[in-house]
């Protein structure tokens, strides 16, 4: 006969666990990393690759001789970790950067703070961010799309800027929008769209990001506050200095499917870890991380500046999480007298 | 059929399982002894008032009320007192309890009414009626055993407005009040009659959910065809969602009233009485019968019969387990109660209490291996739980021992139901932490109120 | 560039400088007297905050050890189970009652051997939480739940749970018997006893009430209230709780009659000379008196010398 097992109710659970929730993330960035192969060829597919390997590696490095804990990557939160990172770099990065980028991202951006839920920073954009200041030519040098399957070595010389950095370098030097968007260099919106032009090589698809971010809202991994008022939030701000200053500024579309903004706003600034809880609080973190990526892409140093905003609301999803806690039932505000 | 009404904070939808929902209510066999506990009710235990070598007529009354919240005990069956002893539970714990050696023919206790036919007229009035069902020991049969004459009794300068009768049978597997709807309709109806002249209103609303569509309509028919008899009363569908039979989730979902932290259901002037209990209350006001049987649901995926057993208290559970097709090989666990807010069973010998609304049996499988994860703050828990707590937090200030910062947010108002650790991807025990924190926190406060 | 360098150095020398004196008043300002002794007496206790004396920490207990002094002349009724409170009167100047040092016994024996677990616990790792859902795994209500409630709170990391027994083991190198555990342990097995005389001490490793016939059905080594001891004790130092027999630490001579009798071997005599016929040669040679002291050191781990005197008596 079986022991029985005592436990305290529920006894029955949902089926849901975390490795689905990775999992699913996972597969809702099949199609841009599908994109990202198609323009870029096997240099994108090596670098993911590498990265989600070196992530995993890391994690059971530290978990198994450092820690000396249970091993956990088989959750799938490295494997993404990894993922996130590869896509947001140049395709043409050299490998020993992509490996120290991940393991920067694992040990430092996670195992440091003890591992999975308890990083305040998203790992991805730990390791982003650190190869961005520690290696900005090679980070922010991007290779031009090749229309075909490509598997030769790409070819330094003729690395393009992307959209963002072609705006911010040309208003700088006095030209107005409308000169620049006459230019051969720019880009047309279509091609922003579909992903055909230079820049970190999982961002540059809008339409296949946007496709896993559907899926991820319809299997309920993911909220659509957060997004949601990331995009509006960025759509109405740069709209109003479009309004104010149409030389200077650009139309408000452009900025929705420019640089990291899909890929932060869907697959980033989602991280359950490091967002807030509440419907409220994701608003309130969405609106922050628009604001701050206009304020740095419009008049910062970056010419993009999802990765900074999101970090920096990753430090205030604590406070948020405090100050917006959802309505107790049967709880009424003390009225004042 | 009146629009679908739901509560909107919260909750969750588990699989529904209701395995048994088209077996008949069957008539248990009573075993050659009985074992009746004495404390079957939340609150104080009942004080024994036979002794060994008595004998005792069904009905009869052996244990007397101990207390304010305490209910009287009766026996099940006609027999002699073999003992007074104790006897395991289903928690392992030993509890005192009183021996019965069955006679083969039930003998009434006086004035009890046998006979099944249907009394429409309440000769008794408000006070009578609170009396008698004290006097029977009828308590709350959804699980909770809260005494069902406390409830009544409304307070003074409260008023009550609605009876509500939670017919929503949640928890998924259990289908004895959806038998008990089906194949006592009239006698229920009538059981709602009684309460609502009991707490002197007339409107009394039953809340049953969606997935028991044949006992709504049963019961929109039943109203309909007796306009006379059953003015006032009402079938509220509600919608299929866990925890719709929480006292104050259903009380939100049918007046749109939230009962105040910390207070009691009457101060949105409803009174909640579950389905069991009322027929209960029928039988005890309309035929003088006391509490001595309830319908028990046995049920399990593995289990070759599930069914519906009516059952006097004090038969042992295996016995029910083995009516139903025996104890299958692959069962891990076994739960009195539902599969949500149920308790593990240690032992199946434990006598059947007027607690005991099913008998489930489950398999590893469906109990899941639970192996825990680190939280990945995902707050599905806060989003769950239908009274807006966090449960997350609660969790992690529990572990702490810091019991300042779980009154801060509001662990006494948790309902226990579950929806958090049942929707938490890292498989966290978080209401096993949040149960312990509440204890302690409820201790505190109490201490803290008697200075 | 020099000049930039002497101004900078001069404007931070004058700011340091003026800081320097705005803080110097602020500390006189907000300086508050406070008795020496205070001090001097906190240093003779251990410092680890327990509770164990009722006061919220060990500067509470020595500010109330300076103000009794100074009042009534005495520290009666103040006590650190952890420390020899004579260090303390010493301080103040005083001399304190004799001080008997104490130690945390667990009186319960339902090891996974003697109490074969009957059913098998999914869930948080609270004793106080566990002990509201079943009655244990072995079975029995009064026993210990394993699930470690006292280790955690133990602020001398004096306690652990034996992976083999499934019990807490007391460290006697570490335990200052502060009752921590024992306020911890919601079903109340674990109990405060003198150290006793040579560090021997006799207690009953059990502390279920129930009748004999239900303790037998779920451990082995449970007292079944027989009375035997009761009988056996010269000096009258047992008593009957309910079917429980309790060793009064105050009467007890620990003389180790009661441990030998015991049919369950639930009496447990603690840093007993081992009885010659089952001691082998070589330990025969140390002799007893000599053995006691340096006992604590040699086992540490109590419950392993515990077991011992059951196997004795059975065998």
């Amino acid at each position: 006969m079986n022991k029985y097992t005592i436990s305290g109710s529920p006894h029955v659970h949902s089926t849901e666990n975390t490795q689905k929730v990775m999992i699913r993330v996972i597969l809702a960035l099949i199609p841009a990393l599908l994109v990202a192969f198609y323009y870029f060829g096997w240099p994108a597919l090596r670098l993911t690759v590498i990265s989600v390997a070196v992530c995993l590696l890391t994690e059971w490095l530290i978990q198994k001789f450092l820690i000396k804990g249970p091993v956990t990557i088989k959750d799938g939160s490295a494997a993404l970790t990894g993922l996130l990172l590869a896509f947001n770099v140049p395709a043409n990065l050299p490998i020993w950067m992509i490996i120290v980028g991940s393991v920067v991202a694992i040990g430092i951006g996670k195992m440091a703070f003890g591992g999975l839920g308890k990083n305040p920073f998203n790992p991805a954009l730990v390791g982003r961010v650190f190869m961005l200041v520690s290696f900005p030519t090679a980070m922010t040098t991007w290779p031009p799309t090749s229309p075909l399957f490509h598997f030769g070595p790409i070819q330094d010389a003729v690395t393009g800027p992307t959209p963002l950095g072609l705006l911010k370098e040309n208003v700088k030097n006095g030209m107005t929008v409308d000169e620049i968007m006459a230019s051969d260099e720019f880009i047309p919106f279509v091609n922003q769209v579909l992903g055909n032009h230079g820049g970190s090589f999982g961002e540059v698809c809008a339409i296949a990001l946007l496709l896993g971010a559907i899926y991820l809202i319809c299997r309920k991994v993911i909220d659509i506050w957060t997004p949601l008022t990331i995009l509006l939030t960025v759509f109405v701000f740069t709209g109003i200095c479009h309004l104010v200053d149409p030389t200077r500024f650009i139309a408000p579309w452009y900025h929705l499917v420019y640089g990291g903004l899909i890929l932060g706003a869907f697959f980033m600034a989602t991280d359950m870890v490091t967002s807030p809880m509440t419907t409220q609080g994701k608003i309130l973190f969405g609106f922050g991380i628009g604001v701050i990526t206009v304020v740095i892409r419009l008049w910062g140093a970056y010419p993009e500046g999802v990765s900074f905003a999101i970090l920096i609301m990753n430090a205030l999803t604590p406070l948020i999480n405090k100050a917006f806690k959802p309505k107790v039932f049967g709880v009424v505000k003390p009225s004042k007298k | 059929m009146n629009p679908i009404k739901t509560f909107k904070k919260g909750g969750v939808h588990p699989e529904e399982n209701k395995l048994s929902a088209d077996q008949p209510i069957q008539d248990f066999p009573m075993p050659k002894q009985i074992i009746v506990p004495l404390g079957q009710c939340l609150g104080a235990p009942a004080e024994c008032i036979v002794n060994k070598g008595d004998r005792v007529l069904t009905g009869q009354l052996i244990g007397t009320a101990k207390g304010f919240i305490s209910a009287n005990v009766h026996s099940p069956a006609t027999g002699t007192v073999a003992k007074v002893d104790v006897v395991m539970d289903h928690t392992g714990y030993y509890k005192p309890a009183v021996f019965i050696d069955r006679e083969e023919q039930d003998e009434w206790a006086e004035g009890i009414i046998e006979t099944d036919e249907l009394l429409t007229e309440i000769k008794l009035d408000s006070k009578q009626i609170i009396d008698k069902v004290k006097e029977c020991g009828i308590v709350g049969m959804g699980g909770a055993t809260f005494p069902t004459h406390v409830k009544l009794m409304v307070p003074e300068g409260k008023k009550a407005e609605y009876v509500i009768i939670n017919a929503a049978e949640c928890e998924p597997y259990l289908t004895c009040d959806y038998r008990l709807l089906l194949e006592k309709t009239q006698e229920f109806l009538m059981g709602v009659k009684i309460l609502m002249k009991a707490v002197g209103t007339d409107k009394g609303i039953i809340g049953i959910e969606t997935n028991k569509m044949k006992a709504i309509e049963l019961l929109d028919k039943t109203i309909n065809e007796h306009k006379d008899l059953y003015a006032g009363i009402e079938v509220q569908p509600l919608k299929t969602k866990y925890p719709q039979g929480g006292e104050k989730q259903i009380i939100k979902a049918i007046t749109g009233r939230e009962v105040p932290s910390g207070k009691l259901p009457i101060e949105t002037g409803c009174v909640v009485v579950n389905v069991a209990s009322t027929y209960a209350v029928y039988e005890a006001v309309q035929k003088n019968k006391p509490l001595i049987e309830r319908i028990v649901t046995v049920t399990g995926k593995s289990v070759k019969k599930p069914g519906n057993f009516r059952v006097r208290f004090g038969v042992p559970a295996d016995l029910l387990i083995e009516a139903a097709g025996g104890l299958p090989e692959d069962i891990t666990d076994v739960i009195n109660g539902g599969p949500m807010m149920g308790k593990s069973v240690s032992v199946t010998s434990f006598p059947t209490m007027k607690g005991t609304s099913g008998i489930l049996l489950m398999t590893l499988h469906e109990a899941q291996d639970r192996r825990q994860t680190n939280c990945i703050r995902c707050g599905r828990c806060a989003k769950a739980c239908p009274m807006g707590l966090q449960p997350f937090l609660l969790h992690k200030v529990a572990k702490l021992n810091d019991f300042d910062e779980t009154e801060k947010n509001h662990i006494m108002d948790c309902i226990e139901c579950g929806s958090c650790e049942f929707t938490c991807p890292a498989n966290i025990p978080l209401l096993d932490y949040i149960r312990y924190g509440k204890a302690k926190t409820g201790a505190i406060i109490k201490a803290r109120n008697q200075k | 560039m020099s000049t930039t360098l002497l101004i900078s150095l001069a404007v931070l020398g004058v700011l340091g400088g003026l800081l320097a004196v705005v803080l110097y008043f602020v500390a006189q300002k907000f300086k508050v007297e406070e008795n020496p002794l205070i001090d001097e007496a906190e240093a003779c206790l251990p410092g680890a905050n327990c509770g164990g004396c009722g006061f919220a920490g060990c500067r509470a207990l020595a500010e109330a050890c300076v103000k009794q002094a100074a009042e009534k002349g005495n520290i009666d009724g103040l006590a650190c189970p952890g420390t020899d409170m004579g260090k303390v009167a010493a301080v103040l100047g005083l001399t304190a009652g004799t001080f008997e040092p104490k130690i945390a016994v667990v009186r319960c024996n339902g090891s996974c051997q003697n109490s074969p677990a009957k059913v098998h616990y999914e869930g948080a790792d609270i004793c106080a939480f566990a002990s509201t859902l079943y009655a244990g795994k072995g079975g029995c209500s009064k026993g210990c739940m394993g699930l470690g409630d006292c280790v955690k709170k133990c602020n001398f990391g004096a306690l652990h749970i034996d992976k083999e027994t499934g019990l807490p083991v007391v460290d006697p190198d570490k335990c200052v018997g502060c009752g921590v555990c024992a306020r911890t342990c919601p079903r109340g097995i674990i109990e405060i006893r003198p150290r006793g005389k040579k560090d021997r001490r006799v207690y009953v490793c059990c502390s279920n009430t129930d009748k004999g016939a239900l303790v037998i059905k779920n451990c082995s080594a449970g007292c079944i209230g027989c009375q035997k001891c009761l009988k056996e004790c010269p000096f009258e130092a047992i008593e009957m709780r309910g079917n429980l027999a309790y060793i009064d630490p105050a009467k007890c001579k620990a003389c180790g009659k009661c441990a030998k009798v015991c049919p369950r071997g639930s009496i447990h005599a603690v840093n007993f000379p081992t009885p010659k016929a089952e001691t082998p040669k070589e330990l025969q040679g140390a002799e007893p008196a000599e053995k006691a002291q340096p006992k604590p050191v040699a086992q540490p781990v109590e419950t392993k010398t515990n077991v011992e005197p059951e196997n004795t008596v059975t065998a």
